[in-house]
Formats: C-alpha cells, sequence, structure tokens
C-alpha cells in the first residue's frame, strides 16, 4: 500500500480533522463522517437515520435547495452520502480547485441545516421511491441486510429495518429532525477527512476558517449495541414474492474488531477460504462438485468488512434450485467448518486468500473516493485511519491456525438461519422475455 | 425523539437551527486549476493484429487488464452460444483444470472475469504487478487454450438457465428487453439475454466452434494500465500471446437501424408498486462533430443530478429516486437513453414531466449558466474518472473500441470550451424533440392503464 503520511489535529469545537496528501493527480476527496447510524434511532422511528441524510442536502443557511448539488457539479465534481449501522458519511470529490467550496458546503450544513416541513415531505417521498426499487420491487431486496438481523439480534438497536417502514417514514416531523441534528451533529461527534491533492499547511487554514466557528454542543453518550450471541439456532421465514429461487443466510456473530481486531480477520480470511473465486471450499463443493447451489457468498459485515462496532455479522448466502433441501446445505457448511477447525486451510491457501485482499486494498486506494471514506469511517469506528496503510499486513500475519481458530466458533448453535420462500408471482415472470 | 443520552439546556426549533447571527456567507471560489499529467502511453499493434494500448500509472502497485473483441453474432442461436462461452471461457484449459486456473490467479492477487454482450466479449481483470507474469500467463491459456470440457459446459449450462430465470425477474431486466425490442426490433441488439431454451440447446462443440471462430485477437483491443514497464510490454505480451493466431472471421454487428421516434409501449407487470419508464432517442457517436454540444445538451436535461429532470421529478415532486439520461454507443452510432423507476401512482405524470423537459430543451431557451455547469461538471469528471487505474482503462478501452482517438480525452475539454450555447440550443432541437423519442413503461396496467391513455401516445397492451 502506498504509503502517505497521515495528519491529525481536534478543532476547538471538538472536530477532529484527518488529512491524507497525495499529488498523484488533481483531485481531492472530502468526506465528514457523524457517529450515528440506524442502530441509534429509536423505536418508531425506524430508518430516521438515513431520512435525514436525505435531509442534509436540502439546503442551510448560505444555500437554497439544490445549491449543493449545482456548486458541486459545476466545480467539476461529484457527491454522495449513506447511511451505515453506526455511522453517516457525507462526501465529495472534485478537481483540487474546488477544495475551499467543499469545504464550506461542509461547514455550512453542519452549522445551519435548513429543515422545512416540504422538504421533509419531500425527501419522504425520495426515500419511499428508493425503498420500492431497491426492495419492494425486486427479487432478494433487502436480503439479508434487512431480513436477517431480526433473527439473529434481539434488541431494537440491532433488529430493525434501517430503511424503515412506510408507516414511521411518513410520521417523522420536522421537530424530530431538529432533535436528531441538536443530539448527534454536533462538531464533536463527527471526522472531516480530506485526502489527495493538498497541501497540509494550506488545508488546516481553510478547515479552521470554515469549521473552526461551528458551535460546540454536548457530545452524545454512544450506547452500547452489545447483546448476547445467541446459545441456540434461530430461524425465521421471509416470502418473497418476487423471488424465482430459494435462498438463505446463515448468520454468526463477529468478534468485537476494535478490541480484537486479529481475530475479526482472521474471519475475513475464513470468507475467502470459504467462498471466494473456485477454489474456495464451498464454491467448490456447492456450487460446482455436488452440485446443489446457484451462488456461495460469504462477508463480514452485512455491507462491507470493517464497517461497524460490535456487534457485526459473519454472513452465508446461498442461492439454490428449487427441490434442493436447505438442510443438506447447512449441513454441508457445517462439514466443511468442521474440516477447516480440525485440519486448519493449507498455508497455501492463506496465502492465496490475503493475496487477493491485498489487492482489492490497493484497488480501493487506488479509488481517491473509496480511500477517503476508508480513513474516515476507520478513524470514527476504531480512531485508527492508519488502519487503512497496515491492513495488508496485519492480515498477511494471519495464518491457518487463527482460521481453524475461527471457524470453530461458527457453530449451529451460535447463528441465525433467514429462509427465502419465493413467492408465487415469480413464477410468471421467468423467461418472460423473448428470444 | 427524545435524545435521552445528552443533557441540552433546550431544543432549539428548526428554525434555530438554520440561522445565525451572522447570517448567510459567500460562496469561496474555486483556485488555481492544476491540470493532470499524462502518463506514459504505448499504442502498438502486436503480429497478430491485436491492438496493445499500455499506461504507466504506478500509482498503486497493480496492474488493470481489459481485453475487447468484436463478438457479434446473426444466427438466431449465437447469443445463447456466446453467453455459454463467456460463463465456461475461464473453466480449464488444456494445461489447467478450473480450479488450477483460479488458484493460479489467486497466488498473485488476480481476478478475471469474461462477460459477453451483443457485440462484444469482454476478459477484464487485475493483479498485484509483481505478479503480472503469472497472470498473462493464465490470461494467454485461456484465450489459446480453453478447453470448454464436457462437464464443465454442462454444469454452466444449468446455472446459467438458472440466473437468466433470475435475472428476469429483474423489473430492470423486463423494461430493458422490452426496450430492445421495441426500438431495435429483431436486430442482433434486442438479444442482450437468450432464452432459457436456446440455452438449453447448446453444446460444448458448439461453444468450441465459436471460440474457434471468434476468439481471434484480429479486430480486438488489450488495455493494460498500472504499475507497468513500458519498454517490456509489448515483448512480454507478444511473447505470452505468440500462439494466438488470427482468424478468418470477424465478429462485427449488423447496421444498427436507426431509433425512430414513435408511442410509449406500457408491458404489464400485475402488481408491480413501480414502473420503469425507459425512452430512448437517435443520437450521434463521439467522433460527430456536434457530440460536445449534444453532451451538453443532455447534461442540461437529465445527465447529472443537478439537470432540469432530476430537479423537477424528484427535488420538487418526489417521483422517483433516480432520474438519469444517458449515451449508449453500439456499432458506430449512438442512442440516448432516458430512464427513471416511479410508484406506480405518480408514473403517468412522471411520464408527462419527462415529455415537457425534454419539449422545453427542443423550444425554449438554455440558460448560458445550465451550459457553464455542464461544461465545468465534464471536464471535472475527465479529471476524476482517469485518476484511478480501472478507471483510465475503462475510458481508454471504451474510446479504442470506438476507433476514436486517445488523445480525445485530453483535448475533449477544449472541445467542450468551444461550444456555443446557441450549438447546444440547436443540438437540442435536433435530437432532444420528444416525437425523437420512443420507449417503453412497465408496470401494472390495471394501475397506469387510465392514466396513459389519458396523457396519449402510449399503446396499452
Amino acid at each position: 500500500m502506498v504509503d502517505h503520511l497521515l495528519h491529525r489535529f481536534t478543532l476547538p469545537n471538538g472536530l477532529r480533522v484527518v488529512l491524507a496528501p497525495d499529488r498523484a493527480a488533481p483531485v481531492v476527496g472530502v468526506s465528514v463522517h457523524y457517529d450515528v447510524g440506524f442502530r441509534s434511532e429509536p423505536e418508531g422511528r425506524t430508518g430516521f437515520a438515513h431520512l435525514f441524510e436525505h435531509l442534509m442536502f436540502q439546503g442551510s443557511e448560505s444555500l437554497e435547495k439544490l445549491a449543493h448539488f449545482r456548486h458541486i457539479q459545476s466545480s467539476g465534481g461529484t457527491f454522495n452520502g449513506s447511511t451505515h449501522p453506526d455511522y453517516t458519511d457525507y462526501h465529495i470529490l472534485l478537481p483540487s480547485a474546488g477544495l475551499e467550496r467543499a469545504l464550506f458546503l461542509e461547514a455550512d450544513r453542519m452549522r445551519a441545516p435548513r429543515i422545512t416541513e416540504e422538504n421533509l415531505r419531500n425527501q419522504v417521498d425520495v426515500v419511499k421511491e428508493e425503498i420500492r426499487l431497491n426492495v419492494l420491487n425486486r427479487p432478494y431486496g433487502g436480503f439479508p441486510w434487512i431480513t436477517l438481523p431480526p433473527v439473529l439480534y434481539r434488541t431494537f438497536a440491532n433488529a430493525h429495518n434501517g430503511y424503515g417502514d412506510f408507516t414511521d417514514l411518513e410520521q417523522a416531523t420536522v421537530e424530530d429532525c431538529a432533535a436528531f441534528f441538536d443530539t448527534y451533529y454536533a462538531p464533536s461527534n463527527a471526522v472531516l477527512t480530506i485526502a489527495g491533492d493538498l497541501d497540509v499547511d494550506h488545508a488546516r487554514e481553510l478547515v479552521e476558517r470554515h469549521f473552526g466557528d461551528v458551535p460546540a454542543r454536548p457530545t452524545p453518550v454512544r450506547p452500547s449495541f452489545a447483546e448476547p450471541a445467541p446459545t441456540e439456532e434461530r430461524r425465521g421465514e421471509h416470502e418473497d414474492p418476487h423471488a424465482p429461487l430459494p435462498a438463505f443466510a446463515a448468520g454468526y456473530r463477529l468478534p468485537d474488531p476494535h478490541a480484537d481486531l486479529d481475530a475479526y480477520l482472521a474471519h475475513l480470511v475464513l470468507s475467502g477460504v470459504l467462498a471466494d473465486g473456485d477454489s474456495s471450499r464451498l464454491t467448490q463443493r456447492l456450487v460446482h462438485a455436488e452440485p446443489l447451489a446457484i451462488e456461495v457468498g460469504c462477508r463480514c459485515g452485512l455491507f462491507t468488512p470493517l464497517d461497524a462496532r460490535d456487534p457485526d455479522t459473519f454472513l452465508i448466502t446461498v442461492v439454490h434450485p428449487q427441490g434442493v433441501d436447505q438442510e443438506i446445505l447447512l449441513a454441508a457448511i457445517d462439514e466443511e467448518l468442521e474440516r477447516l477447525a480440525v485440519e486448519g486451510p493449507g498455508e497455501d491457501e492463506v496465502t492465496r486468500v490475503v493475496a487477493r485482499w491485498a489487492a482489492s486494498l490497493h484497488r480501493e486506494h487506488d479509488r481517491l473516493m473509496s480511500r477517503t471514506l476508508q480513513l474516515g469511517a476507520f478513524e470514527l469506528l476504531f480512531g485508527r485511519a492508519e488502519l487503512a496503510a497496515e491492513l495488508p499486513e496485519r492480515l498477511g500475519a494471519v495464518g491457518p491456525s487463527d482460521v481453524a481458530a475461527a471457524a470453530k466458533a461458527l457453530r449451529p448453535e451460535s447463528r441465525a438461519v433467514l429462509t427465502v420462500r419465493p413467492g408465487s408471482a415469480a413464477n410468471d415472470d421467468t423467461d418472460g422475455g423473448g428470444q | 425523539m427524545t435524545g435521552q443520552n445528552v443533557e441540552s439546556p433546550r431544543r432549539r426549533t428548526a428554525e434555530e437551527i438554520g440561522s445565525t447571527d451572522r447570517g448567510p456567507r459567500p460562496l469561496p471560489g474555486l483556485g488555481t486549476a492544476r491540470f493532470a499529467e499524462q502518463p506514459p502511453r504505448i499504442d502498438t499493434m502486436l503480429p497478430n493484429g491485436l491492438r496493445l494500448v499500455a499506461v504507466r500509472q504506478p500509482t498503486v502497485p497493480m496492474v488493470e487488464l481489459r481485453l475487447r473483441l468484436p463478438f457479434a453474432g446473426t444466427e438466431r442461436e449465437h447469443a445463447a452460444r456466446a453467453e455459454l462461452l463467456a460463463a465456461t471461457l475461464l473453466t480449464g484449459t488444456t494445461r489447467r483444470d478450473r480450479v488450477a486456473m483460479d488458484t493460479d490467479l489467486a497466488m498473485v492477487g488476480a481476478d478475471l472475469g469474461a462477460g459477453v454482450d451483443p457485440e462484444r466479449l469482454s476478459i477484464a481483470g487485475n493483479a498485484l504487478a509483481s505478479g503480472l507474469d503469472e497472470f498473462l500467463d493464465v490470461f494467454a491459456d485461456a484465450v489459446t487454450g480453453a478447453a470448454y470440457r464436457d462437464h464443465e459446459v454442462d454444469r454452466e449450462r444449468d446455472r446459467l438457465v438458472e440466473r437468466i430465470g433470475v435475472a428476469r425477474s429483474q423489473p430492470g431486466t423486463i423494461a430493458r428487453e422490452a426496450l430492445q425490442r421495441r426500438r431495435f426490433g429483431d436486430h442482433p441488439l434486442a438479444r442482450e439475454l437468450p432464452s432459457t431454451e436456446a440455452v438449453r440447446a447448446v453444446d460444448a462443440d458448439q461453444v468450441r466452434a465459436l471460440h474457434d471462430q471468434l476468439v481471434r485477437p484480429s479486430g480486438g483491443v488489450l488495455v493494460m494500465v498500472g504499475d507497468l514497464d513500458l519498454d517490456a510490454v509489448a515483448d512480454q505480451v507478444g511473447e505470452r500471446l505468440a500462439g494466438w493466431r488470427p482468424g478468418p472471421a470477424t465478429g462485427g454487428l449488423p447496421e444498427v437501424p436507426r431509433i425512430e421516434g414513435g408511442d410509449v409501449l406500457l408491458v404489464d407487470r400485475p402488481g408491480a408498486v413501480q414502473s420503469q419508464i425507459r425512452l430512448s432517442g437517435q443520437a450521434i457517436p463521439r467522433h460527430h462533430p456536434d457530440y460536445p454540444a449534444l453532451q451538453l445538451a443532455n447534461l442540461v436535461f437529465g445527465g447529472y443530478f443537478s439537470s432540469r429532470l432530476v430537479e423537477n421529478i424528484r427535488e420538487d415532486k418526489g417521483y422517483t429516486y433516480s432520474a438519469h439520461s444517458t449515451f449508449e454507443f453500439t456499432g458506430d452510432t449512438a442512442g440516448i437513453l432516458c430512464e427513471a423507476d416511479t410508484a406506480s401512482g405518480v408514473t403517468a405524470a412522471a411520464l408527462l414531466e419527462i415529455r415537457y423537459e425534454l419539449s422545453r430543451m427542443a423550444v425554449a431557451p438554455i440558460a448560458e449558466a445550465e451550459v457553464t455547469a455542464a461544461r465545468d461538471y465534464l471536464i471535472g469528471l475527465l479529471l476524476i474518472s482517469t485518476a484511478s487505474q480501472s478507471g483510465l482503462a475503462a475510458n481508454l478501452q471504451n474510446l479504442a473500441t470506438a476507433g476514436v482517438s486517445l488523445d480525445w480525452l485530453r483535448e475533449h475539454p477544449e472541445r467542450l470550451r468551444a461550444v456555443t450555447v446557441e450549438q447546444v440550443s440547436e443540438a437540442a432541437r435536433r435530437y432532444l424533440a420528444p416525437t425523437n423519442f420512443t420507449g417503453v413503461v412497465v408496470g401494472d396496467a390495471a394501475v397506469l392503464g387510465e392514466p396513459l391513455r389519458a396523457l396519449g401516445d402510449v399503446v396499452l397492451p
């Protein structure tokens, strides 16, 4: 990994800042990570963190509605935001001549967003369209990130749907928004990251100029989302009217990435040994040798690895033909895990998985927006932006016995299994197209 | 919302949050633009007729590789054979079985995949730069020695049938297939996804024969970007691919029919909660003199977030999560495709607004500020999209396969700056008038039928 020196400082209002200069291309990435995600939203307000993310784009004291998008794009840049279990990020990628403008835009909405009834109702409609697009109107929508957690977890924070129920979204009020902003969007609850074509002294001066007078507010106390791991297998079912084939997800608990990163990384290697590429164990056996499945996937995290604090989920997903018994597939998974727990993977197997992870980390690093977001997320979640550069080496230190230990922890009695039952609508669509 | 964790003196209202004592502040100007340096590049024809484009951009110790070969066919069975070929191309060679292909790739951190469309076969991947030799060895092994063993072809055929079933349950795929038939009729472009019957009928011999016929270097372009030694790479690739011989035929695409404007076809998807609106009109390729003006006009209409269409049907009316309008380059021509997914209850209204915005582009003035914003966005995007190895490789591959000079990227900002507002208006008049567009709406006809009938210019089922 290209090792660019990181610079960090904290403003008097508590805003943490990470600078990662790299002048290879005249482009700069800016992100703000707020330490609040959908695990923090209260009962009766599912989907609120994500809805609020949309509202942060709707204007602020110095910026009319639509101005944010227009100023970034007419500066040659792109933008987005995303809501995760433990944080919400806002990001801008643009030619470096626009750096001050990007900082101005982020600072203005951190200081004084304009939240109006009209914009709230408009964005509730937009978010409902987003949910129809990504969940309600497609096969396997929300599988497994929405459908598995209520089976694996018991507390509202961990189990609920982060996209939200329509009734909850419709009941959101401007007062809710004001309280949410005041509570969670304090500068001391955020990390600002700037990576790419920047001069450290100049960037620091710009940060102080634009963010320095964002008033300090109390930092919210972050609750623990810890809950006990299952002690007996949990099962759940979801009927998917659009799905043409049955599928299931098996979810296990991961080690706390903050307290025991190496154990977490052993699970990351295990996920590759199980299902990354044609030479991986579950793919070879279930997709090609026996063959019982159409697709097998395995990953750490509901979305991507190292993207959430504890508790986090180790996932195995399988899509299989009608007529293949799910229990046979689960038994095969258990057998492979048992074999790995007893014999461990080969040295070569681990080397291969680690090489592929190193390559994918390099590629992520090469895309400046991904790099900026990774630095910000690691700083926010683990207090260690450096992790981005250290990961290849940390992964390289994982050995076969670590992977065996990880496999040993994945017991049937410690998991949840969510079964997707294909509904009736799907069968009409199959092969509905022409030649 | 209670926020019980924080001791706050008093809750502020939304109005209080939205203003400060100092009041609104002025937007800072832009700093001095730094221009990207052009990374060193070679562009050469290998003895077997393969064009090699290689760029040294060592931002990370990786190499991106992208091969595209002309791969069109006119026979009805072509799509099914081509799809099965792409699914089995990397499942073993005379020297390696399926697992060995993957283990050898993984040892050097590499991934390699194959895909096909009605026009081309693509093989793309990446590897740690330190493993380039091994990576090229596996890549060359596949293109020159893919074995298509019977059991691999049998297995992949079954999986492909299942995967096509899954794809056809996606509303996006249903809409895409309907649109392709609507605008291209029976042309091979309308066969992006074969029928499952056609796939079931393909045997391993047919796949091998297709490989022998069309997996040939002539007319192909290989793009490599990354931590490369440009003095050595042509020889290195040439040596690895020495056994890859030119073939007699090339898979050129039959002439692409013009997209003719016409009524929108309503395709019924009973019970759907959201509809897919897909409109398309004839456009022009990159080398056409009017292209920069039309590119800007399309952006102003619906090509980016700050466009009239997005500001209207998303940010004002909340009809959609995303609406956009893009160029699609096929053969030596191009189309414009405008897409939006909307709830059933507002689909007719959304179609009305799309037609309204197209009409407005065609007959009403376009502001200087709109053109300037679109131009500055595009110029910035060129910088951003070529800053990564994968982004640069994709850009170069698109230009090279379209037969456009690779300097196009460097020259394009100047071309955009030269475009006047009048030229943008003229391009919009010529290409964006709603009468130039045809298309489909996929959704629940029981809900959509009446309002679409009232709107007009829609063919109901």
